[in-house]
């Protein structure tokens, strides 16, 4: 017996008898004697609740988390704020123990949810159309690029270098099995080299993803480029952090096609990398190449508004092996904890978030640069994240930071050659003056 | 505050606000000396604004609108919705595995890396494989990394002539979508009568441009496929792979092994058969487990134990590649971690018992009241076929709604597609003799209704927050975002 | 259910209606029936050249999305933008909602079809 499974061997013993059985077993002899597991898993006995408190406390404490470090750590999720309110309503259970929409008439708390959700995305990035959200912005950007290419029925997508490194593997593990090609454009100065891209576009070419801020923090300037990917007939594809939308130029207002990314920032906790969710939007004639969960508003056998899934038809359990992708799934709860985040920020937060992040982040370069042991690599206007480069080695800098409880930067010499000495800083909101004078005074002395 | 039917958007007041940011203490440098101007939006960030009590208020409301394991019953085939352990959801929000950042020092995450590990060695066990990747982020996303593995090993080989999955008809709709999307071309192969492969018709397509089989068993009629060694063999001996479709898990863990079946390939649902919550659809997680002779190819990067100490590993020459940011659904493993110490060896397979008993008990109550195409014992589902006696043609649709009214969400239905008026039903062993007898009770009811009052079902559901909705209109006249008048 | 006379009819459900060089294709009476209430129509890109038996549009109900088939080698000359957003047109009447018109290729190509009589029994042994 076990404290998740009700019935009682006299239950058993009943339900059994029913069915003029004797025994479990017998429920087994369909399945070949061979094939019967002829011992147990070699696994612990099951453990009590205060078993498993005493065990997970000891997994835990072999991890530092951001509660006892000072994280100036990005590069592609990040230590934000999240409001007390997230978890409360995030954890009910009506919410997080339910299925898929499928049945919308007892499921209009989640679909309305994502109504809202996708709502305030297309609002976020000034887009059309919005999903309900895929598995991370790794895989919504795949999903853009193959909407590219199925949309023009072309075969090449370009990415810049200023793309996350994590983002461009996950696009070519995808396009090498889909025989597309990917063109990496080479950057100047931190951003994309225009002239290379000029150079790379042709009639194959299906889109460009260009991310916003880019990896490195540094915003890209999209008037050329915009007029140059269009010219060609391509999409254009930006990758954006959606807390920077606080300030900066959205996507929609700079011509982009489809603008996919990150939820994380959205209210999630850093999870050692997940679950967060992937965002797409796109410009309204795209609607039906989106992949994914789509709800959409009608109206019941009474007249009542109502939301319920959309667009099914595009989608894998009818089209089968003609589906465009093979996703089934969203991030609902991700999405839902993302909508109450936006809704909970609102109109002012989301800007006052930004623009700390932009003061804050700014003051800490500052700051370090006033050492004279380091320099920005790059000067170009930056949103949180900035490059520093100096002339000691990366990981000995962020060990010597770990000692004061600090978690250093990105050591960038991992994914780009020539940056060894080179390190990306983030700077959110939940910094303060003091923890920021701290950094660059350790970073002095080392 | 009974039929609440605002949108968020419109309670929203002007100068209202929820959020609690301290004041920036850091000097203030203007805004246009750190970024020019043209880089700057010029458009009202178009978000609510709405006080914190709205907010609790508008999604505590919404929450009673939904349906979820903890409301009641939810025996939806091939979805295996278990009870989701609360002493899990707690442990994934410990800070010391919440508020751990992905790209940290291999030494800070030590218990982070652990916990894979171990994971990944008591999902082995179960299934019999030799190593797990935990990254594939949903069933679908695992058997896209599955597939795309099988590619990896054929082109390794340089057996660049087996492009084609054999898939079964009566494979859930991702199997054939997952094909074709990573590159394959699918034969579909016939079940026969009772829902097994059909040997010979796998024997016809059987070819050298053969990469693999798809196949889940139990199979999704919930049966399970006796023939398995000899389809494996088949399958081997055309040099092709055998990939396992782990949806159907919950029926023989600690019972009988994939693994040991002759499959190469799976994936798992831990939101299935691990007790994880479905969230309303996602986060899920699909871990892959591959025989030895595939390790090579999993994706990057998988945790390994070096002495004492754990690291993740990217040094594979023929990996696939990466499939999703960082390391997978973390918080999900956590779950699914914690519910393996809850259960241990013993109460894993006593799960599996349990649901094949409930779902046994369930089909031989219903069969004299619901058409039971294939008689046999059942796993830990079963599939019914519509209404027997049907007199006034209602639809299994009709059924399903009427279930609603009476507090049940309903089975799976018009699946899988070889069944005509299919009602899946998957009780899974979370769930008492009570709680399953009441149910069989109203779909005994239900069956008598429609034959005296034929009329009750056609326009069910009556007393839901919304009755049957309008799909047509959604699709026809698309509204996917709300609007301001 | 209505079958045309004069048409040519396809084994998946469309009809070609001739007239000189060019043809006016559509999906059958049989076939809407079958797809139910339909949504969406997609349509082909003008001056697109097909083959006989590529898919050149697809017809979406809310449960179904059916490939549709051109009968016959050509370049569309035209496509019926009154079912961008009046897709139940099809519904209404299949045979005077055509879906796109094309300019035949190869004339030859007809023989393959059906006549009326041939469709007939066709779906009769379809249902």
């Amino acid at each position: 017996m076990h404290r998740y499974i009700p019935n009682t061997e006299a239950d058993s013993k009943y339900m059994l008898q029913s069915m003029d059985l004797e025994s479990i077993d017998d429920l087994f002899s369909v399945i070949p004697k061979e094939l019967i597991f002829n011992r147990e898993l070699n696994f612990d006995d099951a453990m009590s609740e205060i078993e498993i408190k005493k065990h997970f406390a000891e997994i835990g404490g072999n991890n530092k988390s951001i509660d006892e470090l000072t994280c100036f750590l990005g590069a592609g999720a990040y230590d934000h704020y999240i409001p007390s309110i997230i978890r409360h309503l995030a954890k009910r259970s009506e919410f997080y123990t339910a299925y898929t929409p499928y049945q919308p008439e007892i499921s209009q708390g989640t679909l309305q949810a994502i109504f809202e959700y996708q709502t305030m995305i297309c609002n976020l990035t000034n887009m059309d159309v919005s999903n309900a959200s895929v598995y991370d912005g790794a895989t919504a950007s795949v999903e853009a690029a193959l909407m590219a290419v199925d949309n023009t029925r072309r075969n090449t997508i370009l990415v810049s270098k200023t793309l996350s490194p994590e983002v461009r593997k996950v696009i070519k593990t995808y396009m090498r099995f889909r025989k597309i090609n990917v063109k990496e454009i080479e950057m100047a100065e931190g951003v994309i080299d225009i002239d290379e891209l000029k150079a790379s576009i042709d009639k194959d070419t299906a889109a460009l993803i260009l991310q916003n801020p880019n990896f490195f923090g540094i915003i890209e300037e999209f008037e050329e480029i915009e007029k140059l990917i269009h010219s060609n007939k391509s999409l254009l594809i930006s990758y954006v952090d959606p807390i920077s939308l606080g300030l900066l130029k959205t996507p929609g207002e700079l011509g982009v096609d489809i603008a996919v990314g990150d939820g994380q920032s959205l209210g999630n906790s850093l999870n050692y990398g997940g679950a967060y969710l992937g965002f797409m939007a796109a410009n309204s004639k795209l609607v039906r190449k989106m992949p994914g969960r789509i709800v959409g508003q009608s109206v019941d056998a009474e007249g009542k508004r109502a939301f319920v899934l959309t667009l099914q038809a595009r989608e894998q359990h009818i089209r089968r092996y003609k589906a465009t992708s093979n996703i089934c799934s969203n991030q609902a709860l991700n999405a839902l904890i993302a909508s109450i985040y936006m809704v909970t920020m609102g109109k002012r937060g989301i800007k006052e978030v930004a623009l700390q992040c932009a003061q804050k982040s700014h003051y800490a370069a500052n700051k370090i640069m006033e050492t004279g042991k380091y320099k920005l690599a790059f000067n170009k206007p930056f949103f949180k994240e900035f490059v520093l480069t100096g002339d000691s080695d990366v990981s000995d800098l962020n060990k010597e930071l770990l000692k004061h409880s600090i978690l250093g930067g990105y050591d960038l010499g991992k994914d780009y050659d020539n940056m060894d000495k080179s390190f990306l800083v983030c700077v959110t909101e939940k910094r303060t003056k003091k923890e920021i004078d701290k950094l660059s005074s350790v970073l002095e002395v080392l | 505050m009974k039929g609440y039917d605002k949108l968020i958007f419109e309670i929203s007041k002007e100068g209202r606000f929820a959020y609690s940011l301290p004041k920036s203490d850091v000097p203030e440098a203007s805004l246009e000396n750190i970024i020019p101007n043209k880089l700057l939006s010029d458009k009202e960030i178009d978000l609510p604004e709405v006080s914190e009590v709205d907010v609790i208020r508008h999604y505590t409301l919404l929450s009673n609108k939904n349906y979820g394991v903890d409301t009641g019953f939810y025996p939806l085939g091939s979805c295996t919705m278990k009870y989701n352990p609360k002493i899990n959801e707690d442990m994934s929000e410990l800070g010391s595995l919440s508020g751990i950042h992905p790209n940290q020092p291999e030494e800070t995450v030590q218990g982070a890396l652990r916990l894979m590990y171990e994971l990944d060695g008591m999902l082995s066990e179960i299934a019999g494989m030799d190593k797990m990747t935990l990254q594939p982020a949903a069933g679908a996303h695992g058997e896209l990394t599955g597939l795309m593995i099988i590619k990896a090993y054929h082109d390794k080989n340089k057996d660049f002539n087996r492009t084609k999955i054999i898939v079964p008809d009566s494979a859930h709709g991702t199997n054939p979508a997952t094909a074709a999307v990573s590159g394959f071309d699918i034969v579909e192969v016939k079940s026969d009568k009772m829902g097994a492969v059909d040997i010979e018709s796998l024997k016809s397509v059987l070819s050298d441009e053969i990469a693999g089989l798809m196949l889940t068993n139990p199979s999704t009629l919930g049966l399970f496929e006796s023939n398995i060694k000899e389809i494996a063999d088949l399958v081997h001996e055309a040099g092709g792979l055998l990939y396992y479709d782990g949806a159907n898990m919950n029926a023989i863990m600690g019972i009988s092994r994939p693994g040991d079946m002759g499959f190469d390939v799976m994936h798992y649902n831990l939101h299935k058969t691990f007790s994880t919550p479905h969230g309303g659809g996602g986060p899920g997680s699909g871990p892959v487990g591959v025989k030895k002779e595939l390790i090579e190819f999993l994706p990057v990067p998988t945790v390994e134990k070096d002495e004492d100490k754990y690291y993740l590993d990217y040094d594979k020459p023929n990996t696939i590649g990466k499939m999703k940011s960082f390391f997978g659904h973390f918080d999900v493993m956590i779950k699914s971690y914690a519910y393996i110490l809850s259960m241990g060896a013993k109460g894993l397979k006593e799960a599996s018992q349990k649901a094949v008993l409930n779902a046994n008990y369930m089909m031989n109550k219903l069969k004299d009241d619901y058409n039971l195409p294939i008689e046999q014992i059942c796993m830990h589902e079963f599939v019914l076929g519509g209404l027997k006696d049907n007199i006034h043609d209602i639809a299994t649709l009709d059924v399903a709604k009427r279930l609603l009214d009476y507090g049940y969400h309903p089975p799976t239905v018009y699946f899988p597609l070889i069944i005509d008026n299919a009602i899946m039903v998957e009780p899974t062993e979370t769930e008492s003799i009570e709680t399953l007898d009441g149910f069989i009770d109203v779909m005994i009811k239900i069956a008598n209704e429609a034959k005296d009052n034929p009329e009750v079902l056609k326009e069910a559901p009556h007393n839901t927050p919304v009755r049957r909705i309008d799909e047509v209109r959604a699709a026809r006249n698309l509204i996917l975002k709300w609007e301001k008048e | 259910m209505k079958i045309l006379e004069g048409l040519y009819y396809s084994n998946d459900h469309e009809w070609v209606k001739v007239e000189q060089e060019k043809a006016y294709i559509g999906i059958t009476d049989f076939a809407q029936h079958a797809l139910g209430e339909i949504v969406y129509v997609e349509l082909p890109e003008l001056d697109e050249e097909f083959e006989a038996g590529d898919v050149f549009s697809v017809v979406e109900s809310v449960k179904a999305a059916s490939d549709v088939y051109l009968p016959v080698s050509g370049k569309i000359l035209e496509v019926n933008e009154d079912l961008e957003d009046s897709p139940q047109l099809v519904n209404e009447d299949p045979y005077e909602n055509w879906i796109a018109i094309v300019e035949i290729f190869d004339k030859s190509e007809l023989d393959d079809l059906m006549d009326e009589a041939e469709y007939k029994e066709f779906c009769e042994k379809e249902e």
